[in-house]
């Protein structure tokens, strides 16, 4: 199933001879068997719940291999199937991914466009064809400032998620267009509209006199208010957040979510990222969490 | 438990435990020839380090796992270094507060016996003047953070709820407009300065704690911040702070574009 998300070079799609599909159907299974040992060895230890990924090195991507941007974004689409399909089968249970920030409409227009275009065709192809969806009863999510769309690429956004809003299997959630500070923002906006809400609720209920009813205690904002509101409310923080192409920045990226999860910078630009790197940041989590678990406890006895 | 299974999970604990010393010892020897490096890098022989260009740094963060924060011996030692190395501006951060209670008595205004040494500049920063380099030190901790965007969206939902108040009082119906509360990114900045938990986005966050994590470092002020890890400050290099200065100037960013 792999190879149907992963976009085949047309050169190497050559017609085989029967025993080297055997072959490669032998050494296929072995390389899954492998899979599966490596598996269940890093299963002892502590494995993530939530992994985030930040995609980064498309464009270099493309340059590297003298390939046209789009392409590029093309391959890390099929890079984010695979990582998908990996994480599922590692038993990863919720996977987001930076997939459009709202400083991305600064870029050039017509990679926009190329962009919102793809997103468009993958969002419906993904819709007509729900083998992967199916294969890991997913739930899509799509986090951000939806209204920043173009309508094709928000009104199929709005399709999937309608049409995996019952799974309850991995949770796939695609942040576009999105940033932090963006969403705490629309955090404080709902949260000021519930409050209104109540206030407006408290004063039909008492009556006339609105000043006793605004004079009621009326409870300062606290942290888990603003847990509620955001996109990520119901979903546990991130265990790890990747940013593949060796950056070491976030770019505005769950910042709220964050603050105990382990932040890794792998050097493999995001077409480039494969199963071996995700095992690789995997055992680098396990080294880094009993610390982080006693950073977590201290903070959660202190409150 | 079933003995098969049992042998099964004895095996993979096993396999996983030697995966993990495999790991380690890379680890270990990545560390001698990093220490090796740090030590070169101190006693001037590797030449491309000679001449750091700090211009693209005007703001550095460090944050420091509180634990490790209580060693004043260390935090001097880097502060001294950070001194050195010509850094103008340094925001010290650990989750607790640890950093804030170590820096709190010079920050109340009065002036220490050695003029010159360190100067008041704020509530949270004060000025640590020494051989003719002046830097400035804001200590900052996780009440700055989340607990900070909690007070700024109380300070914004009050102030409209109050004037929403308001006019439902005073203004005759048919002229009561309901306007829906919209609080943009500039809003937040703004409410956040205005209950002092604002200040400069750092260029470079440096963590000294076993892992890379910031922490809870404040949202408004990490949005595009380079975070590289140091390891624990307790084996803390000047070589390694060198390097890390070094490597940041190679950076480049351009915002989304």
């Amino acid at each position: 199933m792999l190879d149907s998300l992963i976009s085949h070079d047309p050169k190497v799609l050559n017609e085989k001879k029967p025993d080297e599909i055997i072959a490669t159907g032998v050494v296929e299974s072995l390389k899954n068997f492998l899979r599966k040992c490596i598996i269940a060895v890093l299963s002892y230890g502590p494995m993530p719940k939530h992994i985030a990924f930040i995609m980064d090195g498309n464009r270099r991507y493309a340059k590297s291999r003298s390939i046209k941007q789009g392409t590029g974004h093309s391959v890390g689409f099929s890079a984010l199937m695979a990582s998908l399909i990996y994480c599922y089968e590692m038993g990863v249970k919720y996977i987001t991914v930076y997939a459009f920030s709202i400083d991305n409409f600064k870029r050039d227009p017509s990679e926009v466009q190329t962009l919102m275009e793809l997103m468009e065709e993958k969002i419906n192809e993904l819709l007509e064809n729900k083998n992967v969806i199916n294969k890991v009863n997913c739930k899509i999510n799509f986090w951000g400032n939806l209204d920043m769309l173009p309508e094709p690429v928000r009104l199929a956004a709005h399709k999937l998620m309608a049409s995996t809003a019952e799974n309850t299997g991995l949770v796939f959630s695609v942040c576009m267009p999105y940033n932090s500070t963006s969403e705490i923002a629309n955090a404080v906006t709902e949260l000021c509209k519930e409050r209104r809400g109540t206030m407006q609720g408290q004063q039909h209920a008492g009556g006339c006199n609105g000043r006793a009813a605004n004079g009621g205690a009326r409870s300062d904002i606290s942290v888990a208010d603003l847990d509620r509101h955001m996109y990520t409310a119901g979903c546990p923080d991130p265990d790890i957040v990747i940013r593949t192409s060796g950056e070491t920045r976030l770019s505005n990226f769950l910042l709220w979510q964050t603050t105990f999860s382990h932040l890794q910078s792998p050097d493999p630009l995001w077409p480039e990222f494969s199963w071996r790197h995700l095992v690789w940041a995997i055992l680098q989590y396990q080294r880094a969490y009993p610390y982080i678990e006693q950073n977590k406890a201290l903070v959660k006895k202190q409150l | 438990m079933s003995l098969p299974s049992m042998i099964i999970k004895l095996t993979l604990g096993f396999l996983w435990c030697i995966i993990h010393l495999a790991i380690s010892l890379l680890s270990l020897c990545s560390l001698l020839i990093f220490n090796l490096e740090c030590c070169l890098i101190s006693s001037g022989l590797l030449w491309k380090y000679w001449n750091l260009q700090l211009a693209k740094l005007k703001y550095l963060a460090i944050v420091v796992d509180s634990r490790e924060a209580k060693n004043t011996v260390k935090i001097n030692q880097l502060l001294c270094w950070l001194k050195t190395l010509g850094v103008k501006y340094v925001c010290l951060y650990d989750i607790d507060g640890v950093l804030k209670k170590l820096f709190e008595p010079g920050m109340d205004g009065s002036r220490d016996n050695k003029p010159g040494d360190y100067l008041d500049v704020s509530a949270n920063t004060k000025a640590l003047g020494c051989c003719q380099r002046q830097m400035t030190i804001e200590c900052i901790s996780g009440s700055d953070g989340k607990e900070g965007i909690a007070k700024a969206a109380n300070l914004l939902c009050s102030t409209f709820l109050n004037g929403d108040s308001y006019t439902q009082e005073n203004v005759k119906s048919e002229e009561n407009i309901k306007s829906e509360p919209v609080f943009t990114e500039t809003d937040m900045a703004n409410a956040l300065k205005s209950i002092g938990c604002a200040g400069p986005e750092p260029d470079l966050l440096l963590v000294y704690g076993p892992a890379r994590c910031h922490l809870g470092f404040p949202t408004w002020r990490l949005r595009y911040t380079e975070i590289m890890h140091m390891g624990p400050l307790k084996s803390m290099k000047y070589g390694a702070l060198v390097k890390a200065f070094h490597n940041f100037s190679k950076k480049y960013q351009n915002y989304g574009k």
